[in-house]
């Protein structure tokens, strides 16, 4: 059952269409054009003397070595970081749709942390992981674990994770509670009533509804992980110790913001904008198949 | 936009209350990256200049931190807004030299001016880090700091050492550091600004050349070339104080400054600018030293080498502006603004005849340590001293902050690090010297 509707004149939907386009082309388009054409450029800092080098920006990048590792790093941040944004946000948004106490409070006080920026909500973890003076190092170190994050690369990127993952929670529990607010109650008694236990009814009704919900919000959450962490990485590790933490939009941030290398940098981005292109592409292809609406 | 307008309106208020010379006055842009008491030095200096004549009115704007701002006058110079005065980083030197559409020597500025300036007033290891291979003064200094040792004075009496007598060479560190840890202290040793401290400083103290070609002063086909046995053994070194717990490495920048004042490390080389919030925090008495060195290195100590900010002015400006700009400089080096400010900010003098108006004045017998940086810098430079000069340094400190903690944290020998750092190193040296043609 599908709902068209019909202009009669040539030009009314393209001027309803204009104002969004307009943002698209000026907002998305034209900073991709730019990045483009920035990547097959070497110049200083300040312009004065640009030089076409053609992929000869790209040929640097694949040469080196720590740049093909921050690609691993990259995955593995972005699964985890997705992975747990959506599953603990989830399990939260379910429970929350439950209570019947209280409800509107809890589900305020999950829904702050996305009011916080990600360079503060790196900040915050930082202080309670500090070696020095946060709390937790200080009670990890009291069980026997020796934290160290300045120079242990898996437990820097288990604090970015946890940081990048509290900072999305909020987002994707807004969603999920919404979705599951949506499905009517009407078949889930309906299940209860032919026997169905909580946890059958969850897997068998609730989650196949809540899947646009679902697969929307993976989307979502590869992009932020893939982009909007490199303030929360700014904040607590600057890609170290060595490079083990340096994933691939820091790097962008870095090379460009930093260390004013814009050849370096647009290039960079370039690979970034093919990856989440292609992962979007993937998941459309893919997952969204599993999708019912 | 708005700064244009709101200064037109401000000039309209003046005129309307009939100030005098409102009209004829010329204002000079400053962007500059003190914040907190070091932007009221700032403002003082430019209320100073502003109420001390009348044609020129320079106005400083914060633009936060030194890379921040530097993005911020690189976006505004390409939109041809730049501001007339640029406060610039020890690091952005080379990308601020290889700019050469963007920028006008403050030697040029200084002559056409009708200012007579004369090299050896100033301090030479300071002056020589900002000036051409043909003698032109590139950028003006305004605030110069260098790598000095800190250490806890209390700490050292409860470990039985001697408050008073520092230690002077790395192997007395090592030792001092060992008596300390068997007094019971977690952290003996920690640095702020590793690769400044502990590769660039420590080449020139040992005048062993950082990178080839006078460490970049002889041309942007400059090398690194701190694999030297020296370098290898004083990294091995510290690599071996961390492993027995008397280096602790505090992160990166200038993150061992804080465990240094809170009290939990005892010693730490670090940035003599860092003195004055020491000073502010430290709940204990503490002393400043020169840097550590090798007694058996011949040369050794020559001088350290400089960090800190210079000022640097943009191209395309009116010439009354220029001349403004001038008289600002001028006034800046006045000795008694100088000494001043050296006093007030723990930043290096540039002029030595500030140095002698702040030792007669009695001021470091009242804050003693406070002439150590100054005396690691007044002696005469040599080619491999003078100072370190490379393009793309923003990125190959990075890069040695990397490689440095792949040492620390034991996953790379010191002869691996270093030669990956060069070998990165490189790489940015020779992109940057394809840009610089």
């Amino acid at each position: 059952m599908e709902k068209r509707a019909f202009f009669r004149s040539r030009w009314l939907p393209y001027a309803l269409v204009a104002p969004q386009l307009a943002i698209t082309i000026i907002f998305f388009f034209w900073p991709a054009g730019q990045a483009l054409y920035q990547s097959v450029l070497i110049q200083d800092a300040f312009g004065a003397n640009v030089e076409f080098v053609g992929l000869e920006n790209f040929r640097v990048l694949f040469n080196d070595p720590g740049y093909l590792a921050s690609f691993r790093v990259t995955a593995v941040f972005s699964v985890l970081v997705a992975g747990f944004a959506l599953g603990i946000a989830l399990f939260l948004a379910v429970f929350a749709d439950r209570l019947l106490r209280g409800a509107a409070t809890i589900k305020t006080l999950l829904i702050w942390p996305y009011a916080v920026a990600p360079a503060i909500a790196g900040v915050l973890w930082l202080f309670m992981f500090n070696p020095t003076l946060g709390v937790v190092a200080h009670w990890l170190n009291r069980a026997g674990v020796h934290w160290d994050f300045l120079l242990n690369g898996r437990q820097a990127l288990s604090l970015l994770v946890m940081a990048a993952v509290w900072k999305q929670i909020s987002y994707n529990f807004v969603f999920f509670l919404a979705g599951l607010q949506a499905i009517p109650k009407s078949l889930i008694e309906a299940a209860a009533i032919d026997g169905a236990g909580p946890w059958r009814r969850f897997w068998s009704i609730v989650f196949p509804l809540l899947s646009p919900t679902t697969f929307f919000l993976l989307v979502v959450n590869i992009v932020y992980a893939f982009f909007d962490t490199f303030a929360i990485v700014d904040a607590v590790t600057q890609g170290g110790p060595g490079q083990e933490t340096s994933i691939l939009v820091y790097k962008v941030y870095h090379d460009g913001f930093k260390a004013l290398d814009f050849g370096g940098s647009a290039a960079q981005s370039v690979i970034l904008m093919t990856i989440v292109i292609a992962l979007t592409v993937l998941q459309f292809r893919f997952i969204e198949r599993k999708v019912n609406y | 936009m708005f700064r244009k307008t709101f200064a037109k309106s401000a000039t309209a208020a003046v005129l309307a209350l009939g100030a005098t010379g409102a009209l004829a006055q010329t204002e000079v842009q400053w962007w500059h990256s003190m914040p907190g008491a070091l932007g009221d030095w700032v403002n003082g200096l430019a209320g100073g200049f502003n109420g001390s004549q009348q044609q020129c009115k320079v106005t400083p704007t914060y633009k936060g931190a030194y890379d921040v701002s530097m993005t911020a006058a690189i976006a505004a110079f390409r939109a041809g807004n730049a501001p007339h005065i640029l406060q610039v980083f020890e690091v952005g030197t080379a990308t601020m030299m290889g700019s050469k559409g963007a920028i006008v020597p403050v030697g040029e500025v200084m002559d056409k001016a009708g200012y007579k300036f004369d090299p050896k007033v100033y301090v030479p290891a300071v002056t020589g880090y900002y000036t051409a291979p043909n003698g032109q003064m590139m950028s003006y200094p305004l605030n110069s700091s260098t790598t000095v040792f800190y250490y806890n004075k209390d700490a050292f009496r409860k470990a039985g050492l001697d408050p008073n007598k520092p230690p002077k060479t790395w192997p007395e560190v090592a030792l001092a550091a060992a008596k300390l840890k068997a007094s019971g202290e977690k952290c003996p040793f920690t640095t702020s600004w590793q690769s400044w401290t502990q590769l660039e400083s420590f080449s020139t103290w040992h005048n062993t050349e950082f990178a080839t070609k006078n460490n970049g002063f002889g041309g942007t086909s400059s090398r690194l070339a701190f694999d030297t046995p020296l370098h290898v053994r004083h990294i091995e070194n510290l690599a071996n104080m961390a492993k027995q717990g008397l280096f602790v490495y505090k992160g990166r920048g200038n993150a061992g400054d804080a465990p240094f004042y809170s009290g939990e490390c005892i010693m730490s080389t670090a940035s003599s600018s860092a003195y004055g919030n020491i000073k502010k925090n430290a709940k204990f008495e503490f002393g400043m030293s020169t840097l550590p060195y090798y007694p058996d290195v011949a040369g050794a100590p020559q001088n350290t080498v400089i960090g800190g900010a210079s000022l640097w002015v943009m191209s395309g400006k009116k010439p009354n502006e220029y001349k403004c700009v001038a008289d600002f400089f001028n006034y800046l080096s006045r000795p008694e603004i100088q000494a001043k400010s050296h006093q007030e900010t723990g930043y290096l003098p540039i002029t030595m005849a500030a140095y002698d108006l702040t030792r007669k004045s009695g001021f470091y017998d009242k804050n003693p340590g406070t002439d150590v940086p100054v005396q690691q810098m007044i002696v005469k430079t040599t080619d491999k001293s003078r100072g370190i000069r490379l393009g793309n340094f923003v990125q190959i400190r990075t890069i040695n902050d990397e490689e440095m903690e792949n040492i620390w944290s034991g996953k790379k020998t010191v002869q691996q690090a270093l030669a990956d750092m060069i070998k990165r190193g490189n790489e940015q040296l020779e992109r940057f010297e394809k840009t610089s043609k």
